[in-house]
């Protein structure tokens, strides 16, 4: 009786509830891709920056946060919105410019966990030097992006997600063209191919990778402008790094589609097993859920869905 | 000349390369593509680098340990005796994910204390000396510094608000041997309120499951009565930590009681993504929202809750998801949102004007600049008075001198203050009286919700009392549990 | 020229297998392992002791077991903290089950169980490599932490969900709870670490970490010469865990005195793989100078403004201390990528040939 109890409990009644409540269901999954575009917006900055130089950049979620809070700090500065806007990418860039000058440049042919454990120590940099410029309080994000929620059919949603994934779907179609059809992008692809030849064609490797850590710098900037409106922009925000990993490891460290389509799968996932299994174990399952399910993906394609596939010579 | 000029580096390089080889300095990548003038080159630039920065490494390594060993030896000595200061540590978090919360807090404490110094001279003529230590809000910090500073000034800490349930359950076994009391007030650990057990700390005026229990009786009180609770759905949207989850039992003790249906929705730590839950309410419609939140669970669920359409004025947050940063970023959408104080919001009582006079020379905008008339500053105003009447008690009875953590524990125990000294102190209408006993370290206090109405907090009720009845016993039974577990005999009082 | 390691000849085969068969090498460590008993406890303060040299000798051991892990057998993890909390809760359940067993042995006990979930969250190692491997042991990291959160029964259903080391003894003095003093923890801390320190020694000197230092290099020639790699990454990963469970519970016990999973959180991970990197991977010796690196820093960075007299409002002290840990860390992979262990080798290179510079 208990067997057949705990066995209802946990795969009959929660497809129950999926299938006699679809307009609830049909809420869950769409609120469960949108949050998935949020966070496909900050993997894109991960992938971009592993793909060009191969470095998993660590600091994305400190860029994140010092995107916002420049772009933040300098609204409280006074500046119009459109000139903070600017002047916050101009930051990301002379950052971009500098991390290439003082540390990239610097651990050239080294390991991957040593570029890896680099890009933590830029993570405390970043972490205290936004602090320290702006201080550690809470601050509104207020572009003016509406926030009216509207029912459509009986399923709730909301302006600002919708715009959010709006400006995630294009950023990531403006990145997609970018890497395919002009002369940068093509040299971009060139340079994650192979480092080496890429210099011998003639690329300037340094100047690409300014290039990139500029790109990721501003994907960062807009995934800050996303989440810092919805909770002000605060040092929580470079946590949200911890929530891109899975989508990351999911849709393979090399790859722009991956990163989108991870982020959807993870976004889904995440939300269904929160709602529908998540009371039976007493709730909060999400962020482990997400790595459990890149985990399991993982173990069928181990590069990761969109990922290179990984050539392993003798 | 190897950098700049391609043309000569091919010569140059070999020979450079065979001396730096020879003096140790070059370590070689790739030996036998060092005819490739790109490799050389880019090792030459590494290796130089190396070469240079290696030196200085070395020497900035035996510094380092030197300063290591130094450092930890110098921290050791003992610090210059103060005569006659009575020396309180403030653990602060003015950085790291809770800052926004932190500073008001920090702010408070040292305004108060710098008010009595200059207003006063002192606590019957003992001034007060504080030292803040940062710890970010992490345990182990937290544990730090209060290692480092409670042995600081003439007789030691006089106690310890550590402002953070985490850092109070660590401080709360070594309070004992240290003899250092803990006034965690309204947080920490609520079975302390049985004096009995918990000798050295206290928590009053009020407690986690005394909020909780009043919150009950609030809602009671809107739905028009005890007997209306039956067949509501209440939820309680909780941090999913220790912290988050001390109000569960007694809401599920009372829904047992009165009949309510509870629901109950755990939040990940940071709660920066949360339409999991928000769906799950929007789905189960409870009549009232309670909130256990801390730092940006708070502004993500508020604005959440806003997003949904849910009725702000049914969702009432606990004492900690209700101060101004909390609404910033929701701003005009949080109209409406409740949360439960045990203080008056507002800063024009006569203490405040003190502050003003005495800590800020007259200069409101500085003074805003540093939290003043905040929630939370409000309510380290009410910690920091507490702090100095237990004082001032203990000096009753044991001199107006510097006094022992002993001393002070002692003062907090035996603290009442009345109606007429929250007058005498400018607080009147401020807080409410308290009065602490040897048994009794909670004093059963009760709570007021205020309300958010876009620019400011409004009180929207009168005093609300907690449901003593039930939680005074859990109360007595957790504190006996743990008095077993760790083999402590409960005193007699 | 001074210092001479020459004419060290070992006439049998015992001597000639000894962990440390260089004379001046016995005589340093034993001269370490002196003081570290006799000198330390006697001259350094509490504050010392309690905020420096006993986590330093406790995330020593768990620099030791992330290494033989990451360093010795290549495998990239980030579930330390996990595995950390899984040593220290089955302490806490363990002896509050059995309070006559002592002390040590339970710290041995949950060790055991520490081992056996870490083989078990080992098993896509086989599968998964590098980076992804890395991103996936956060899975084991975030579901163990969500465990002892949530199933009361870890700690003992008590309200506020956080454990409490009960005072235990051991020979009449006591070791753990808030009664016993900081230089008897400290001599504990120090006795159990030396221990396992040697057994890591021996490890990875043997025919597993010789396995181990073939997997990380090239799993598949080593697969091809008979090593079995699943085995081989198991073995490492139950190793890893036992000795990362035993820091766990050392902590509590011996240090904090109480927990809730926040200590072990996410953090604590990358703080131990901070101290094998920058300390060097595949270096027993690296693990404790990076742990005293990790350890160390943070405190002469917060104590060294007042050192020095300079007075600055507390946050900015806080902000520029986080500014420089990273930009340190940035430096030193920088300036020696292969570690504290390497710039040790270097330096007793430099100092055979002392006083000639080549």
């Amino acid at each position: 009786m208990e067997i057949i109890n705990f066995l209802n409990l946990v795969f009959v009644a929660p497809i129950e509830d999926m299938v006699f409540y679809p307009i609830f269901f049909t809420e869950v999954v769409i609120s469960g891709l949108l949050t998935g575009i949020m966070y496909s917006l900050v993997a894109l900055g991960f992938v971009l920056i592993f793909k060009a130089s191969g470095v998993f950049n660590f600091a994305q979620g400190a860029m994140v946060l010092f995107a916002a809070l420049n772009l933040v700090g300098f609204i409280e500065q006074g500046f119009p919105i459109w000139l903070a806007l600017v002047l916050a990418i101009v930051v990301m860039i002379i950052l971009a410019f500098l991390i290439e000058r003082f540390m990239l440049r610097y651990l050239i042919n080294q390991e991957d966990i040593i570029l890896f454990m680099a890009t933590i120590g830029l993570t405390f940099f970043l972490q205290g030097f936004g602090e320290m410029l702006w201080g550690s309080n809470v601050k509104p994000l207020d572009l003016g992006i509406p926030n009216q929620s509207f029912e459509v059919g009986g399923v709730l949603l909301n302006e600002f997600d919708l715009f959010a994934a709006g400006s995630g779907a294009i950023l990531v179609g403006v990145l997609a063209v970018f890497f395919h059809y002009t002369r940068i992008g093509r040299a971009l692809r060139a340079v994650a191919d192979d480092h080496q030849a890429a210099m011998a064609v003639g690329i300037p490797l340094k100047t690409i990778w300014i290039i990139v850590w500029s790109v990721a710098g501003f994907v960062g900037l807009v995934a800050g402008i996303m989440w810092g409106a919805k909770s002000g922009v605060q040092f929580s925000l470079s946590l949200i790094a911890l929530k891109a990993l899975p989508v990351l490891i999911l849709g393979g460290f090399t790859s722009v589609p991956g990163a989108i389509v991870g982020g959807l799968i993870i976004g889904v996932g995440e939300k269904i097993a929160e709602i529908y299994w998540g009371p039976l174990v007493g709730g909060a399952i999400e962020n482990w859920f997400a790595y459990v399910l890149a985990l399991a993906f993982l173990l069928f394609r181990p590069q990761g869905l969109f990922g290179e596939r990984i050539i392993e010579r003798v | 000349m190897a950098d700049f000029e391609r043309e000569t580096a091919s010569l140059a390089l070999s020979i450079l390369v065979k001396r730096l080889i020879l003096i140790g300095e070059l370590e070689v990548i790739d030996a036998e593509h060092c005819h490739d003038s790109l490799l050389m080159y880019k090792t030459l630039i590494i290796t130089k680098m190396t070469g240079r920065y290696f030196k200085m490494l070395r020497n900035l390594i035996l510094i380092l340990l030197g300063g290591v060993l130094g450092v930890t030896g110098v921290v050791a000595t003992t610090p210059v005796v103060e005569a006659d200061e009575q020396f309180i540590p403030m653990l602060v978090y003015r950085t790291g994910p809770y800052a926004p919360s932190g500073i008001p807090v920090a702010n408070g404490f040292r305004d108060y204390y710098t008010m009595i110094n200059n207003r006063d001279g002192g606590i019957n003529g003992v001034k007060i000396t504080f030292e803040e230590c940062e710890t970010e809000y992490n345990t182990k910090l937290g544990v730090e510094c209060y290692e480092k500073l409670k042995n600081k000034g003439s007789t030691g800490a006089s106690l310890v608000n550590p402002f953070s349930t985490g850092i109070t359950y660590q401080l709360i076994p070594k309070a004992s041997v240290d003899e250092v009391p803990i006034l965690s007030m309204g947080y920490g650990r609520t079975a302390a309120a049985d004096g009995r057990v918990f000798k050295w700390v206290f928590n009053f005026p009020t407690t986690y499951w005394s909020q909780a229990s009043a919150f009950i009786r609030y809602v009671a009180q809107q739905e028009g009565g005890e007997a209306n609770l039956k067949g509501k759905k209440i939820a309680h949207v909780y941090h999913n930590s220790a912290y988050g989850k001390e109000a569960n039992p007694t809401l599920q003790a009372l829904a047992k009681k009165y009949g309510y249906e509870l629901v109950l929705l755990a939040v990940d730590h940071p709660g920066q993504e949360q339409k999991a839950t928000w769906l799950q309410i929007r789905r189960a419609k409870p009549d009232w929202i309670f909130m256990s939140g801390w730092g940006v669970m708070n502004q993500v669920a508020i604005k959440e809750a806003a997003s949904i359409r849910y009725p702000m004025d049914h969702f009432v947050g606990n004492w900690w998801s209700g101060s101004d940063a909390d609404v910033v970023p929701a701003a005009a959408s949080a109209n409406g949102y409740k949360s439960a104080t045990f203080h008056s919001p507002k800063s024009d009582f006569p203490v405040h004007s003190d502050i003003i006079k005495h800590v800020y020379d007259g200069d409101m905008s500085k003074a805003k600049k540093n939290s003043f008339g905040e929630v939370l500053y409000n309510r380290t105003i009410v910690n920091a008075m507490f702090a100095v009447e237990a004082i001032r008690t203990a000096q009753g009875k044991y001199g107006n001198r510097a006094l022992t953590g002993a001393e002070v524990r002692w003062g907090l125990e035996n603290l009442n203050i009345t109606k007429n000294r929250l007058k005498e102190m400018g607080m009147e209408g401020f807080t409410k009286p308290v009065k602490v006993s040897c048994s009794d370290h909670e004093t059963g206090g009760p709570i007021i919700i205020q309300q958010w109405n876009g620019s400011k907090w409004n009180i929207v009720s009168d005093w609300v009392a907690p449901i003593r009845e039930v939680v005074r016993p859990m109360v007595e039974k957790a504190a006996a549990a743990y008095a077993t577990e760790n083999g402590i005999k409960p005193r007699s009082c | 020229m001074l210092y001479r390691e020459t004419g060290q000849f070992k006439i049998s085969y015992a001597a000639d297998q000894s962990v440390f068969p260089i004379s001046q090498d016995r005589w340093f460590v034993s001269v370490v392992i002196a003081v570290a008993f006799f000198v330390v406890p006697v001259l350094a303060s509490e504050y010392l002791l309690q905020a420096v040299m006993i986590p330093l000798l406790i995330f020593s051991l768990a620099a030791i077991g992330l290494n033989l892990l990451v360093g010795y057998a290549g495998q990239l993890s980030l579930g330390t903290g996990g595995f950390m909390a899984v040593g220290a809760y089955m302490t806490y359940k363990l002896t509050t089950a059995f309070p006559d067993i002592n002390i040590i042995i339970v710290f041995l006990l949950a060790g055991l169980i520490a081992a056996f979930v870490g083989l078990i969250f080992g098993i896509p190692s086989l599968r998964i490599k590098g980076f992804y491997l890395a991103v996936a042991t956060l899975a084991s990291q975030f579901f163990l932490l969500w465990m002892f959160n949530k199933v009361a029964w870890f700690y003992n259903y008590n309200s506020s969900g956080t454990i409490t080391a009960p005072p235990r003894e051991m020979f009449g003095v006591i070791i753990t709870g808030p009664m016993a003093s900081a230089e008897i923890r400290y001599l504990v801390t120090l006795c159990i670490v030396i221990i396992f320190a040697f057994i890591a020694k021996n490890l990875v000197r043997g025919r597993l970490g010789r396995s181990w230092m073939a997997v990380r290099d090239m799993d598949i020639a080593a697969e091809i010469i008979g090593i079995r790699p699943f085995q081989t990454k198991l073995i490492a990963f139950a190793v890893s865990s036992f000795y990362c469970g035993l820091s766990g519970a050392m902590m509590v016990f011996l240090w904090l005195g109480s927990a809730e999973t926040e200590a072990f959180s996410i953090n604590e991970s990358f703080n131990v793989l901070f101290m094998i990197i920058i300390g060097g991977l595949g270096s027993i010796l690296g693990s404790f100078l990076g742990a005293t690196f990790i350890v160390g820093l943070p405190i002469l960075l917060t104590n060294a403004p007042q050192m020095v007299g300079l007075s600055m409002p507390i946050d900015m002290q806080k902000h520029i201390e986080i500014m420089l840990f990273g930009s340190l860390i940035i430096f030193f992979l920088i300036v020696e990528p292969h570690g504290l262990a390497r710039l040790w080798q270097i330096l007793k290179e430099k100092l055979r040939l002392w006083p000639f510079p080549y």
